[in-house]
């Protein structure tokens, strides 16, 4: 007889266990499979900098949590319906974030002593009253995993490593998603080891039959499709958007796109996802250091090439002095900075949005630089290329601005058509340009542009560097009104993107008592409590910033059309001090650095102190 | 040889002379600064070259050298402290046609940047680097450098420096650099012929050049710059030439253990056979580095000319294959495909 199903609206799964348990493999399989089935996903991967940490000790758990839905959401989830914890550890540091009565999934054959022990567990949880308020499924997930390949040929360490795949036919079976998707990739994945193809899904199949016989698992659950916009649809991380947004602008553009970097959590990914386009001409370079990185993306666009770098907080530390060469040279480069947890190396797996301010001014002199943010995994692919566009028309360095949370974070992505991306014109100077002096500082009235002569073009020699330019000339120069002059060109020259960019979009109330204004990876988290109160019919609106610097030029009249500003970010109010001096307004700030994105109830309940006071006035 | 990339004047065409080289800028080294004759010799070399101009970048760090680019005639580069060599690899990159030219002195290139030296050595960009070594800090007024005798006195080291110096050579073999030379400022007929070895050399070339700083370092290298002492205090390596020196070609040197010393080849009990014959094709830089030892030794000349010049695949090179290869495997990138690339779904 089937077992009963139920319709759900949508659900929550966090998997945990040691780093080297497999949590973040099932996660993304379950996301693809959710995804693919027509569900909106979110996820949240949440994983220790070390890379296989003492088995079984706190420091060492590996989460991946997955949000799916049959409506529109913009977050992994604040609390979960499901934790699969593989071992003690998982179950100490997660339990807080499993919804009263939520199903917890334990691999009781990892409770035994020694594990509790590292846990910090006197007694066995699973066997205490601390978790009576949850559905507790203990299930030995090892034995019957051991049992299940039992005739393969594998070693016993091979068998336990396919146990994380047990664990993920379970979660299948739970929620009614084809195994099809995942076995497809299971034979992908290891085509040149094919030993464990099989075992690997003798192994899924396995927890997915275990749930349908054994007694434990009554209900399963359903969660329909999400409406989506017509269109063709993939799931996409940030950081792999980041990878086709740069690929993108280099096709589009003519330019070759050369990448230079230094490995670095979490921007790592994007120098990988780019060396495999090969074939679309991209060169990636590995350099010695953060500088040469950067260094190579200068060069590169002194020689007429799309040069981008990319890395992280600390490793932007070191590029600065070279980024302000480029500023002053007027070349364009892109550079990304995937944010994580500072100051210093921080917390390397952990978000943060705390690099705001050091883009702005982490600079000697007076240093403007376009800054551009995505908001979303899929905003990366528009943001970056919009980046690109901004560099090439306006010859500057732009900073993009991402972060470990939508870098690593995946979603549905409408994919876009190829005649929907803006131009990008290199407007190269030619041979005609040519005239008895070439003027290298001689700008586009509009624009306030230099001109981009690339080396290899006759009758354009000229010399540029760090040294303060002579207006027109680009000749060295030491004369005070000059360098006045030119300092004020180059502000105003960045102060003009702001014609560039679209009106901004104010989501909800267009006008009322609170404006949550936001930028960056907070985006779900705002969007989500926007929502709630506009479906409540309160007067909130919220504006996400993509483009930092310069600020929109109708964010002033927004701002005057609300009662309060309230800023969420995950860091201590860096862009607050941005608006307050900017626009002189008495901004509210919503903070947290905990390495950890917002929880909607975080917004709800500063909202609702905003409200109360407003009542009161 | 294998043939440079770099684009060849065609024939019939002007050819370029020293003026078109020259700048509008007014050159502003002090007095007497090495660096003048180094320009010159570089001016008077590039028409030598065949290649036209506008493939020409020059592209420097900071400190007194690092003004170069700015006298010469070409597309020019000044770049940040330390940092010429990754500029240099990125435009390289960018484009393999161009003939580039590092300028960096001993304080750029081996203590704030001294990291991208070992770098551009190893990956052996077709890129030639010129190191004009004063042993000195010139555009900050005189404190020591890598390259100072150990004790010299300078504003920040009163009391002596305390740090040994670098061995430019030494460094640049020991990081894999398959082109390695050495001249003098004014040694002009030594010094051209070592740029346009330089240039021919397919892979990074590195030239170390002793180079008088009259301020903050008079006559550093007077024993081997001035013409009453350089024949006794240098030896010219030639390929396959035995090493012989002095004003009256009496000495030479011999390899003793693995120590060499200098002979006296009118004792009666050394001849010419007893030297070492220089073989600056060599793969094993053994003996490289055994020349580039002497200069640190005392009492001996020190070796001018070409240490080493192996010829081994450049960077650019390797990556323009990468670059075919995958597209001859996939085929030219498709965007399209690509952005639709994995599991996709349509709603609609």
């Amino acid at each position: 007889m089937r077992k009963p199903v139920e319709q759900i609206e949508a659900a929550t799964i966090l998997f945990a266990g040691d780093s080297g348990d497999g949590s973040q493999s099932i996660g993304t399989q379950m996301t693809e499979t959710t995804a693919l089935i027509g569900n909106d996903v979110a996820t949240l991967p949440d994983y220790p900098a070390e890379i296989r940490a003492p088995a079984g000790s706190l420091a060492g758990v590996s989460g991946f949590q997955l949000h799916f839905s049959s409506e529109q959401i913009h977050t992994p989830g604040d609390l979960c319906d499901v934790l699969v914890v593989m071992n003690p550890a998982a179950l100490k540091v997660h339990l807080h974030k499993l919804k009263p009565n939520g199903i917890l999934i334990a691999n009781s054959d990892n409770f035994a002593r020694r594990n509790l022990r590292l846990a910090g567990y006197e007694e066995d949880p699973l066997e205490s009253d601390d978790l009576t308020k949850y559905q507790v499924f203990r299930v030995d997930l090892t034995r019957l995993t051991r049992k299940t390949l039992e005739t393969t040929q594998l070693s016993m360490g091979e068998i336990d490593r396919c146990k994380n795949f047990f664990a993920l036919g379970m979660i299948l079976w739970l929620y009614n998603r084809p195994m099809e998707y995942t076995m497809k990739w299971i034979k992908a994945k290891f085509a040149r080891k094919p030993q464990y193809i099989e075992p690997n899904i003798l192994a899924l199949r396995a927890g997915n039959t275990y749930c349908d016989m054994t007694e434990q698992f009554a209900v399963s659950y359903d969660v329909k499709p999400a409406p989506f916009e017509p269109g063709t649809y993939r799931n996409i991380e940030g950081n792999m958007a980041t990878v086709l947004g740069l690929v993108a602008a280099s096709h589009q553009s003519g330019l070759p796109l050369i990448y230079g970097s230094y490995p670095i959590t979490p921007a790592s990914d994007i120098l990988h996802g780019l060396a495999k386009y090969r074939n679309f001409g991209v060169i990636t370079m590995q350099m010695e250091d953060e500088i040469a990185a950067v260094g190579v993306a200068i060069g590169a666009a002194f020689s007429g090439a799309l040069g981008v770098t990319g890395s992280s907080g600390p490793g932007l530390a070191l590029k600065a002095e070279a980024i302000n060469l480029a500023m002053i040279a007027e070349l364009p480069i892109v550079v990304c900075n995937i944010q994580r947890a500072g100051p210093s190396t921080g917390m390397p797996t952990k978000t943060e949005q705390s690099d705001l301010l050091q883009m702005f001014y982490g600079r000697n002199g007076e240093s403007p630089i376009p800054i551009v943010a995505s908001s979303r995994p899929f905003d990366c692919f528009e943001a970056v290329y919009e980046a690109c566009r901004i560099a090439v028309k306006y010859r500057t360095p732009v900073i993009f601005l991402s972060d470990l949370y939508i870098g690593m974070g995946a979603e549905p992505w409408k994919i876009p058509e190829l005649s929907e991306l803006p131009e990008i014109k290199p407007d190269f100077s030619t041979r005609a340009d040519a005239s008895a002096e070439f003027e290298p500082y001689l700008r586009d009235p509009e624009t306030l542009a230099r001109p981009w002569a690339k080396p290899g073009t006759l009758g354009l020699e000229h010399r540029i560097g760090g040294l303060e330019k002579s207006d027109v000339t680009g000749h060295v120069s030491y004369d005070p009104d000059n360098h006045q002059k030119m300092v004020e060109i180059r502000a105003e020259k960045v102060a003009r993107i702001a014609n560039d960019i679209p009106p901004t979009e104010v989501f909800g109330a267009q006008e009322g008592d609170v404006l949550l204004l936001g930028w960056g990876g907070t985006f779900g988290a705002i969007r989500t409590a926007a929502e709630n109160y506009v479906d409540e019919g309160l007067p909130i609106g919220h504006v996400h910033l993509r483009h930092l610097n310069p600020f929109p030029n109708d964010l002033a009249d927004i701002l005057k059309r609300f009662k309060k500003i309230l800023i969420p970010e995950l860091n201590s109010g860096q862009l607050l001090q941005l608006i307050r001096a900017t626009y002189l307004i008495d901004a509210i700030g919503l903070n947290k650095v905990q390495g950890q994105p917002f929880h909607v109830f975080e917004l709800h309940a500063k909202i609702d102190e905003i409200l109360k006071e407003i009542e009161h006035f | 040889m294998k043939r440079k990339r770099t684009s060849r004047i065609p024939v019939g065409a002007p050819t370029l002379t020293r003026n078109d080289f020259k700048s509008d800028q007014d050159v502003r080294w002090c007095p007497k600064c090495g660096d003048y004759s180094i320009l010159a010799q570089t001016q008077r070399t590039l028409p030598e070259l065949g290649i036209p101009k506008e493939n020409i970048v020059f592209i420097s760090g900071i400190g007194c050298s690092s003004r170069f680019p700015y006298y010469m005639n070409t597309y020019g580069f000044h770049t940040i402290h330390g940092r010429a060599p990754t500029i240099a690899s990125g435009v390289k990159m960018a484009n393999p046609d161009l003939s580039v030219w590092v300028i960096t002195g001993d304080g750029d290139a081996l203590s704030i940047g001294g990291n991208h030296f070992i770098h551009l050595m190893r990956r052996n960009f077709d890129i030639n680097m010129l190191l004009f070594n004063n042993r000195i800090y010139g555009l900050t007024k005189g404190q020591y450098s890598p390259t100072s005798e150990q004790g010299e006195s300078t504003p920040s080291t009163p009391l002596g420096s305390l740090d040994s110096p670098f061995n430019p050579i030494s460094l640049a073999l020991a990081s894999g650099a398959t082109f390695v030379a050495r001249s003098v400022d004014i040694h002009s007929d030594h010094l051209r012929p070592m740029l346009k070895a330089a240039f021919e050399h397919k892979g990074t070339s590195f030239i170390e050049i002793y180079q008088n700083c009259h301020i903050f370092n008079d006559d550093t290298f007077e024993l081997q710059r001035e013409k009453e002492h350089k024949t006794d205090h240098t030896v010219l390596l030639e390929h396959g030439e035995p090493l012989v020196f002095g004003a009256e070609h009496d000495k030479g040197i011999r390899l003793n253990g693995f120590q060499p010393e200098v002979v006296d080849l009118t004792d009666g009990e050394h001849t010419i056979d007893d030297l070492i014959v220089h073989d600056q094709h060599a793969e094993d830089t053994t003996l490289a580095n055994f020349l580039a030892g002497m200069s640190d030794t005392p009492d001996m000349p020190h070796p001018m000319g070409i240490f080493r010049s192996v010829q081994h695949p450049c960077y650019e090179d390797l990556m323009t294959n990468q670059i075919r290869t995958a597209t001859e495997r996939t085929g030219e990138g498709d965007l399209k495909a690509l952005l639709h690339d994995g599991e996709t779904w349509t709603v609609s």
